[in-house]
């Protein structure tokens, strides 16, 4: 059995040297840089500005995070359970975004809300406006981008979620006379709770560390975290500063997946 | 039965969801065809100039062949690692395998710009004493890469091995094979589509991969996404535009074409 060892080992030893080493090297610096001590979290956890930066971050994750899964919902439920060509539709209308390339989407976003834009220039043909409308380079444009790239990653635990529902049970509701609302809000609803909540966690992990499309849709507007950290390492070397708040996200994002793992262990059992 | 389908309300929201996905897919279009030199819909002149200028400008082919060869190298790369610590797994199932696991997903599941400062962070230690695989390098971009698509090629290798029949192997364990011909022999080959569908994944994910890369490149190695950027930061350049168009009817001939075979075959099979 032996020789198996040699096959565990290589990824091991290549993500210990090349991804958790570095990160204790950033954990090392977050209490050492400029100076040793707790200095640097002290600032991350009490410097308005960052502080400013947090609840901006968490504020537009959540939003972000209910129209996703509420979207998500929606869609979902058609794609496992609508008529064979509306399932064929809305597969088409999940996975052609979900593999198309973040930046393009980001693009399409741009091409259709700024100023020179299609929405712009629609509404002015038809007499609506006369000046362009803002719609780039500010908050509302960057939830409408987050929403459109975390949807489809949203579907995939609301979709299994929905096909264990037993299909028995509903047929068991409509015998019993109940309404079709019924139906759904009593029995549909919370038999794909598990689905709901871990799509939802699932999609407030991966916005909360996001980049691009907040820093491209943003404008330099409304600064998230990682553009945060962005900044501080290349404009205004600190890395001191961003090493602690790296810290930070990995220990709320570690906490979140620990609790979602946890809860999945419970419901396996 | 019937009654329990969604009803027209549910359809019709649905409608809205799809309209506001693919949205922006479409309205890049239009604006790939203007014949100004900015983001605007082209006012009855339509022009082909951002298509011929991405193919006429040297440097979008040269980070075309630099993103090709960065994720023929990292999915390589991570198919080996992720095929080896797959296979050790599914042949020894060691005690903290679950724990290993755990261990090599984790770039997928930290937060994207973590896992960018703490590549920066190495690949910079490495420039001090490598040349070759340091910060804005060809190498220091593979390894990056590779570190943040193998969790994709161990997922889908494992899932493959999953599907294995165990007998296989113990059969041929009860021969007397050697190990290198247990794996050589029987199980490699018994997955090999899971092997070409843990590179094509791979590469798939490196050719797309920006958030790593924006940290750990500069001027020297700049990949197709990375360009992407470059135009969409300074001022939006519609060549990108055409691009767009083009990754898009690429992405959606594969989606449409594997929906398309799939449902051949459901109804072949019925």
């Amino acid at each position: 059995m032996r020789p198996t060892l040699f096959l565990i080992c290589p990824v091991l030893l290549f993500l210990g040297l090349s991804y958790l080493l570095p990160f204790l090297g950033i954990v090392q610096l977050s209490f050492t840089d400029p100076q040793p001590g707790l200095a640097q979290y002290r600032h991350v956890l009490s410097d308005p500005l960052t502080l400013a930066v947090i609840w901006r971050t968490l504020r537009l994750c959540i939003i972000v995070t209910v129209v996703s899964v509420g979207c998500a919902y929606i869609i979902t439920l058609l794609w496992v359970r609508g008529t064979p060509v509306i399932r064929l539709l809305t597969e088409l209308c999940i996975m052609i975004p979900f593999w198309i390339s973040v930046l393009s989407r980001a693009f399409g976003w741009l091409s259709l809300l700024s100023n020179r834009g299609l929405i712009n220039t629609w509404l002015k043909d038809a007499g609506l406006i006369d000046a362009s409308i803002q719609m780039t380079r500010n908050e509302f444009a960057v939830v409408v981008g987050m929403a459109h790239y975390l949807i489809p990653f949203a579907v995939f635990p609301l979709a299994t979620a929905m096909r264990n529902v037993d299909e028995r049970v509903l047929t068991a509701a409509d015998g019993m006379g109940a309404s079709r609302l019924r139906i759904f809000w009593q029995i549909f609803l919370p038999m794909t709770g598990n689905g709901i909540i871990g799509a939802t966690l699932l999609v407030f992990v991966f916005s909360i560390g996001f980049y691009v499309t907040p820093a491209l849709l943003g404008g330099g507007q409304s600064v998230l975290l990682a553009e945060l950290i962005y900044l501080w390492i290349f404009q205004m070397p600190q890395w001191g500063m961003a090493a602690a708040l790296s810290v930070v996200m990995m220990i709320a994002v570690g906490g979140i997946l620990v609790a979602l793992m946890r809860r999945n262990a419970e419901i396996a059992k | 039965m019937t009654g329990l389908r969604p009803g027209r309300l549910a359809t019709l929201l649905c409608g809205l969801v799809a309209v506001f996905l693919l949205m922006p897919l479409i309205a890049v279009v239009p604006v790939s065809f203007t014949s100004k030199r900015y983001l605007s819909l082209p006012d009855g002149d339509w022009s082909w100039r951002h298509y011929a200028a991405l193919f006429s400008d040297p440097d979008w082919g040269r980070s075309l062949w630099t993103s090709i060869e960065v994720g023929v190298l990292a999915s390589s790369l991570s198919v080996v690692l992720a095929t080896a610590f797959c296979l050790g797994l599914w042949m020894m199932r060691p005690r903290f395998g679950g724990l290993m696991t755990g261990f090599v997903l984790l770039p997928m599941v930290a937060p994207p710009v973590v896992s960018s400062l703490t590549l920066y962070f190495f690949l910079n230690k490495l420039s001090q004493w490598n040349s070759l695989i340091g910060y804005d390098t060809l190498g220091g971009v593979v390894l990056a890469h590779t570190v943040m698509v193998v969790p994709y090629a161990v997922i889908v290798v494992m899932v493959s091995l999953g599907q294995l029949d165990r007998r296989m192997d113990l059969a041929a364990q009860s021969m007397g094979a050697s190990v290198p011909t247990r794996i050589f022999g029987i199980i490699l080959p018994n997955i090999r589509f899971g092997l070409l569908g843990a590179f094509v994944m791979s590469f798939l994910f490196s050719w797309d991969e920006i958030g790593v890369t924006l940290f750990v490149t500069s001027v020297n190695t700049i990949t197709l996404p990375r360009r992407m950027w470059m135009g969409l930061r300074d001022n939006v350049d519609p060549s990108i535009a055409s691009l767009s168009v083009l990754l898009i009817l690429v992405v959606a001939a594969i989606v449409i074409g594997r929906a398309a075979f799939a449902m051949r075959a459901a109804r072949s099979r019925r």
